[in-house]
């Protein structure tokens, strides 16, 4: 297993967890984990997502997460779980 | 599984507050490629760091694609040349200049540092020959970094050493007067020099350091203003406990990016110094932290206390997160590379005498810090000299890399683009130190030396 977490924050629409998720699966990318909130007013998602099977190299998955986020009027991004470990947990 | 609320702050500190890895630094021992033909210690040294160093930008690169951290600059840090050229038949060191410049084109690093002789107590053949070569060396070459260690705790301050490297720095400014002297902003002179610093211009790989190894120097000033915002008049206890808290997340990062990197290139990891460095971008500053705290402008009295504060903050909040912290750690101020000192330069807030001041209670000296064309080079000496007895009485390291910018006087302005940043000039004393300078000889180790 590999995770990554997966954040999308903007307005809220109509769509976007299809969005998002269609990437996903056409990557045969796992979701193992969605929370959503607001958060400043803006809409936030958390998604939790096993790359370990990923067909989608690391880099272009950013980039079509990007340009996704593009068309959904929201910022995607998408990175290592490692990072929020290092930083949060002791 | 990590909270939202964890989630979008580490992203904020990225996006919003400049927070990034400043450095990813490998540093190289070279000690294996010294040759009696320079040209073939040259080859040797080549060859070597283009074999070590030949995956170091890619596999950066790639930690910070999947990490989503920005890691701003990839480096290098070889053994101090004057002790691998010395073997070689030539009175002039240039040409290893050349072939670390020509490595570091191959490898695509920024800065590679080394070109560098400890002369803390005095001067071997190689060592004399370097200082010699600095200045044609540094304006023969873009990316390559000098430092000169002429003081130590224990063997006190080589005055020769000092009054030679204000000569040299005035020459290394006339030899880049068409490019504001930039040529001087790639030379450190220091007490107390360490040998796994991770950051420029005055990072070498020491003579205790292993064959190769991975360093990582932090940064975060944006991220610590962004917290203390937050804490707007609350009291000092508070500040340092929200500097604290906030260092410890900025190192954890950095020290997973070193181990992440060190496993990458089968590599040891060596430290993680947890400096805030600044960029003159805006947010990224250490003066505007400084002047959150409540001062008016940076350079004002309390500024010293407040470095203070900071710096021991950042120091004991990072020390938990990492086991092997080393290099410089502490509160950077060079006044070109940072936005909230340029501005309080030109002002005329902060003075080079308060500059001094201040490096009393941070890492790491006088950095970066322009003076008038004309300043004589006894007096580029004295300022060494000062800020070397500080170094050397409290024990710490501390550097000088000033400007004297060719043909600018004080309140002019120096450009030297890219990372280095711009300068106001500022003044230096007009009264001489020529005579004191010329004495030679060496300042007696202190008191605080005499430990055993």
């Amino acid at each position: 297993m590999e995770k990554a977490v997966l954040t999308v924050i903007g307005k809220d629409r109509t769509g976007i967890i299809h969005g998002v998720s269609g990437v996903l699966l056409d990557a045969d990318i796992n979701i193992m984990d969605i929370s959503q909130t607001i958060m400043q007013d803006m809409f936030t998602m958390v998604m939790l997502v096993d790359i370990a099977n990923s067909k989608v190299e690391f880099t272009s998955l950013k980039e079509i997460l990007r340009e996704e986020g593009k068309r959904l009027g929201v910022e995607i991004t998408i990175c290592h779980e490692q990072i929020f470990n290092s930083m949060h947990r002791i | 599984m990590i909270n939202n609320y964890e989630v979008i702050e580490t992203l904020k500190m990225i996006n919003q507050e400049n927070l990034d890895v400043r450095t990813v630094t490998m540093g190289i021992s070279l000690r294996d490629c010294a040759h009696s033909d320079p040209k073939i210690a040259c080859q040797n040294i080549y060859d070597k760091i283009t074999k070590y160093a030949e995956k170091l930008v890619p596999v950066a690169e790639g930690i910070e694609t999947e990490l989503g951290i920005p890691i701003v600059n990839k480096r290098i840090s070889v053994t101090p040349i004057s002790i691998v050229a010395e073997s070689s038949h030539t009175d002039n060191y240039t040409c290893f200049a050349k072939a670390l410049q020509k490595a570091a084109d191959e490898v695509g690093v920024n800065f590679l540092g080394g070109f560098s002789a400890l002369v803390h107590k005095g001067l071997t053949k190689g060592d004399d020959i370097l200082i010699n070569s600095i200045p044609e060396a540094l304006t023969a070459t873009r990316n390559i970094c000098s430092s000169v260690n002429v003081a130590s705790l224990k063997t006190g301050l080589n005055m020769d050493a000092v009054k030679r490297m204000g000569e040299v720095i005035v020459d290394l400014a006339h030899r880049t007067k068409d490019q504001d002297s930039i040529g001087c902003a790639k030379l450190v002179v220091f007490a107390n020099a360490v040998e796994d610093n991770p950051f420029m211009a005055g990072a070498f790989h020491g003579i205790g350091e292993p064959e190769c190894v991975i360093n990582v120097g932090v940064s975060g000033p944006g991220v610590v203003h962004s917290a203390l915002k937050k804490v707007k008049g609350a009291d000092f206890e508070t500040v340092a406990e929200t500097i604290k808290k906030t260092a410890f997340k900025i190192t954890r990062t950095g020290h997973m990016v070193a181990q992440e990197a060190a496993k990458r290139l089968g590599v040891p990891f060596g430290i993680v110094d947890l400096s805030l460095a600044p960029t003159h971008a805006i947010g990224d500053s250490v003066a505007r932290i400084l002047e959150e705290m409540g001062l008016e402008r940076c350079g004002t009295h309390g500024t010293t206390a407040a470095l203070a504060l900071l710096n021991d903050a950042v120091k004991k909040g990072g020390m938990f997160a990492s086991s092997f912290v080393g290099g410089l750690s502490g509160a950077f101020i060079p006044v070109s590379e940072d936005e909230g000192m340029i501005e309080a330069a030109a002002m005329g807030a902060l003075s080079l005498d308060k500059l001094e001041a201040m490096t009393c209670v941070c890492s790491v000296g006088l950095d970066m810090i322009a003076v008038p064309g004309d300043t004589p080079a006894s007096t580029i000496s004295a300022i060494i000299a000062d800020e070397a007895a500080i170094g050397v009485v409290n024990q710490k390291t501390t550097a000088v890399r000033v400007i004297p910018a060719y043909g600018k006087k004080e309140g002019d302005f120096v450009e030297f683009g890219g990372l280095l940043g711009k300068a106001p000039v500022m003044g230096v004393h007009p009264y001489s130190s020529e005579e004191f300078i010329a004495r030679g000889g060496r300042i007696p180790a202190p008191i605080q030396s005499l430990k055993n």
